[in-house]
């Protein structure tokens, strides 16, 4: 891989510093860093991804040092002025926000949404990947056909299923505003893609791996968690990953298929509706939002390499 | 409760199973369902592998992929021809077959305003991220610190979009000139002795700064596909352009983007799909109010809000017409460039 060579060495650096400091650019010249951006590279180069970068962090760095002020200061002065009094730093918020009978109250919205995710991960992995591998390595009629349909099911808009399932969980299953209801969404909604992108892993699998095993004498429910479940694992955690963010961030199918219940309902709900209700309430809101946001960002800072294979096949919820 | 219960048929599920109030039922009920989901799977696998033979084969192969089409069929394609069905049967659904909820659609000047706002967002958001994020996939490749640089930008792609909410509606809070300012915006507008502004509440402007979240989520995404496409150019191509004398903004035009012009497209149309569909941003921040409404969040209103299901099962419909061409024209342009 040629990636691995190191393209920016001390002395190309150095060269570069000092033909700028001399103000005699020699675009020509530069060819030996051998790469496409360095012929953009110049100090207003840097300057412009600095200034992105600061643009893109900036909003999240004030709300959460305003996490972290009291109550009156966080009305009273803007939060880059919390270096004036750094003292006055606490972590009452977040004390409030948590607290059980407080008037957020997040800590029962924090476990609704910890028992609504992991079901609701583990699901469509287990379907999907049934599924996929009959699409893949088991010929039966119709089987095409089939997997074309659900390839296809991808583009439908789950706005377009809400209403009708959610007279089906309440009228015909009795299903009511329960933790059953967002987990089969979240499953059903997930299939399409989960099943497409597991299928895609699968084919990769060499054909003969499969033989082999079936000429030893393996059924098909030993060569799937003997042989292909262990090798589909990085696949595996790519869909787990979006599926978790997707799940844990959502908003609109708890909405409707929970409403604001507190037994079930999950902290973006909640969050969403301090929000609402008590628009000036930052102390609360800031430190709520940070509650709902520790855990997405730690799974996705720890496991971001399969997040970004997963991204690369193809894999992002429209 | 029991009094709701005694309306509703009785369900699959005992009451015991279907709620629970303490943190350990609520864990307990989850172990249970991922249990229960085991061993409905376990089953489905112990009854196919009765099947032997050449023909058992091909039974095998429909049961493993029955649970997950059978869920799709039930849980997906039977309610969207349902909701298509009562997208026709007037306001609130239950009328005899007209075509009245579209006609309301495209000439009620609340709903019209509605599908404006949803045009701007899916022409500016993709544009404008992809815009974003191409520029800075390029500015920092092969940077020192790349993997940081582009962590800082990927990372709102991890939070939800009503915390992405929260964060800029703070950043856009408003208070008088005079006092001190505590919204990040105003406080640089006053800064430059300007007087600032109601940035959530003024038409269009409003639109235009819930677009600005959009991007700021959408970015990350562009930035990491571009960047990786932008490392596959072979490197040989690049070296020829080079001895050619082509460099800087001429070298972007003429080699780089040619090169990844099939990631650009998926990126656009990736990011004008999840447009369309933006719904949690417009709640979070406006609640649709002041002339900020979209087609997904208005589908959520009329429904939940005006009980007007008609209306909002026409609109899901729309959306889902909406997202068709860019899904082809995406699949056509894959196909191309193959």
């Amino acid at each position: 891989m040629s990636t691995l060579e190191p393209t920016a060495t001390p002395e190309d650096v150095t060269r570069e510093m000092e033909e700028t400091t001399e103000k005699k650019p020699r675009g020509g010249k530069r060819s030996r860093t051998g790469h496409a951006a360095s012929s953009l590279s110049s100090p207003w180069a840097s300057l412009t991804a600095v200034v992105i970068a600061v643009l893109w962090t900036l909003p999240t760095i004030g709300l959460l040092v305003t996490s972290f002020r009291g109550q009156r200061d966080i009305q009273r002065s803007g939060w880059w002025t919390f270096w004036q009094n750094p003292g006055g730093l606490t972590l009452d918020n977040y004390r409030q926000a948590l607290a059980p009978g407080s008037s957020a109250g997040l800590s029962q919205y924090f476990v609704n949404t910890v028992v609504i995710t992991l079901p609701a991960v583990v699901l469509p992995i287990f379907l999907a990947s049934l599924a996929a591998y009959a699409f893949a390595w088991m010929p039966f009629p119709g089987r095409d056909a089939l997997f074309v349909a659900v390839f296809a099911l991808q583009i439908v808009p789950i706005q377009i299923a809400l209403v009708p399932l959610l007279d089906i969980y309440v009228n015909k299953l009795g299903f009511g505003a329960s933790y059953w209801s967002v987990w089969l969404s979240h499953t059903i909604f997930a299939l399409p893609l989960a099943t497409f992108l597991i299928h895609n892993f699968m084919r990769e699998l060499p054909g003969e791996l499969m033989e082999a095993a079936r000429v030893d004498g393996a059924g098909h429910v030993t060569i799937f968690f003997r042989i292909l479940l262990p090798l589909l694992t990085p696949a595996l955690a790519a869909f787990g990953i979006f599926q978790f963010l997707w799940v844990w961030n959502d908003l609109l199918v708890s909405l409707v298929f929970l409403g604001g219940t507190p037994d079930v309902a999950p902290i973006t709900v909640r969050v969403a509706e301090l929000s609402g209700s008590r628009g000036s309430a930052w102390y609360l809101l800031s430190a709520g939002a940070f509650i709902s946001m520790v855990v997405p960002v730690a799974v996705f800072l720890a496991l971001q390499r399969f997040f970004v294979r997963g991204l690369l096949a193809g894999g992002l919820k429209g | 409760m029991t009094r709701v219960i005694s309306a509703v048929p009785v369900g699959i599920i005992p009451e015991p199973l279907l709620r629970a109030q303490s943190t350990g039922g609520k864990l307990l009920l989850m172990v249970f369902a991922i249990i229960l989901f085991a061993v409905v799977f376990g089953l489905v696998l112990a009854f196919a592998s009765l099947f032997k033979g050449r023909n058992g084969e091909k039974v095998q192969g429909a049961l493993f992929a029955l649970p997950a089409v059978a869920l799709l069929a039930v849980g997906l394609v039977y309610p969207a021809l349902r909701t298509v069905n009562l997208s026709f049967r007037g306001r609130t659904a239950d009328g005899p077959y007209s075509l009245d909820n579209y006609v309301t659609m495209f000439t009620s000047p609340e709903l019209l305003v509605v599908l404006r706002n949803t045009a701007i967002w899916v022409v500016l958001v993709p544009f404008l991220a992809t815009a974003v994020g191409l520029l800075y996939a390029i500015l920092i490749d092969r940077a020192r610190g790349e993997a940081f640089a582009k962590a800082l930008i990927f990372l709102p792609m991890s939070i939800s979009m009503v915390g992405a909410g929260i964060i800029w509606k703070f950043v856009y809070e408003y208070k008088q000139t005079s006092r001190p300012q505590t919204g990040l915006l105003n406080g640089v507008l006053k800064l430059f002795g300007l007087e600032t502004r109601q940035w959530l509440l003024d038409a269009p402007l409003n639109t235009l700064m819930l677009i600005v979240v959009m991007v700021w989520i959408q970015a990350g995404f562009a930035m990491t596909v571009l960047s990786a496409a932008i490392k596959a150019i072979p490197d040989d191509i690049i070296e020829a352009a080079r001895l050619d004398g082509v460099s800087g903004f001429r070298m972007f035009r003429y080699i780089t983007l040619p090169s990844i012009r099939p990631a650009v497209v998926v990126v656009l149309t990736t990011i004008g799909i999840a447009t369309m569909k933006i719904f949690d941003i417009v709640r979070t921040m406006t609640a649709g109010n002041f002339d900020t409404s979209v087609v997904a969040f208005e589908f959520y209103n009329q429904i939940f809000r005006f009980n007007a299901p008609g209306v909002g099962a026409a609109l899901a419909v729309l959306l889902f017409v909406l997202v068709i061409p860019v899904v082809a024209y995406n699949v056509v342009q894959m196909r191309k460039e193959a």
